[in-house]
């Protein structure tokens, strides 16, 4: 049975008709002893048709340690968004509910290669000498 | 952020997913923010609003 039902499809490809640029859909997972990994990787799956300009990559967390590595991937299931590069967005766990809704517009924002913010943030940003990283604690009910 | 900043980096959590980061973190309600491990941001803020108390959180904050 397709998590996605036929008008989740139909309303996430027209959403994702907004999409200007290629964005790569990076999943971490493992067959066993991880709770909603089969879950993640099925809806991206999923996904991932519904536009020529999402493309998935699937890696095992525990084979493929390099890439692990390369995109500072700790726990599973993890799916990286990679624009025209890695831009450091991470969604740990099943991208379900207002996740799934805040996926699509992560996956928008890297297509269009802009963030979307209005100028006195994009400022404030521009001013930063440090490294920041942020960890949004949610639930996706 | 991050999309905007190369310097900012994030990671969206399910608490359910991973309850030991809910317990480490003290997360009582959500969203919460956590700011390079040491501070907290509580709620859906407005951009602006967020982006001061992240920036305040990461000790940051541009122009003092």
């Amino acid at each position: 049975v397709p998590l996605l039902r036929e008008e989740d499809r139909t309303a996430i490809r027209q959403r994702l008709e907004g999409m200007v640029q290629p964005v790569r859909l990076v999943n971490f997972t493992q067959e066993l002893e991880c709770a909603h990994c089969r879950e993640t990787r099925t809806l991206l799956e999923e996904l991932a048709p519904l536009s020529d300009k999402l493309s998935l990559t699937v890696h095992n967390f525990q084979i493929d340690t390099s890439e692990a590595e390369k995109y500072g991937v700790d726990k599973i299931p993890a799916t990286v968004l990679v624009g025209d590069r890695d831009r450091g967005v991470r969604f740990y766990g099943v991208p379900a509910g207002y996740e799934f809704a805040s996926l699509l517009e992560a996956i928008l924002a890297l297509s269009r290669r802009d963030s979307g913010l209005a100028p006195a943030s994009r400022e404030k940003l521009a001013a930063l000498a440090a490294p920041v990283h942020l960890q949004v604690i949610v639930t996706p009910t | 952020m991050a999309i905007e900043s190369d310097l900012v980096t994030a990671d969206m959590v399910d608490a359910a997913e991973f309850p030991h980061l809910a317990v480490k973190y003290a997360v009582h309600g959500v969203p919460r923010t956590v700011v390079n491990e040491v501070a907290f941001v509580d709620g859906a803020l407005p951009e602006a609003g967020y982006l001061d108390e992240v920036l305040k959180g990461a000790g940051l904050a541009a122009g003092g």
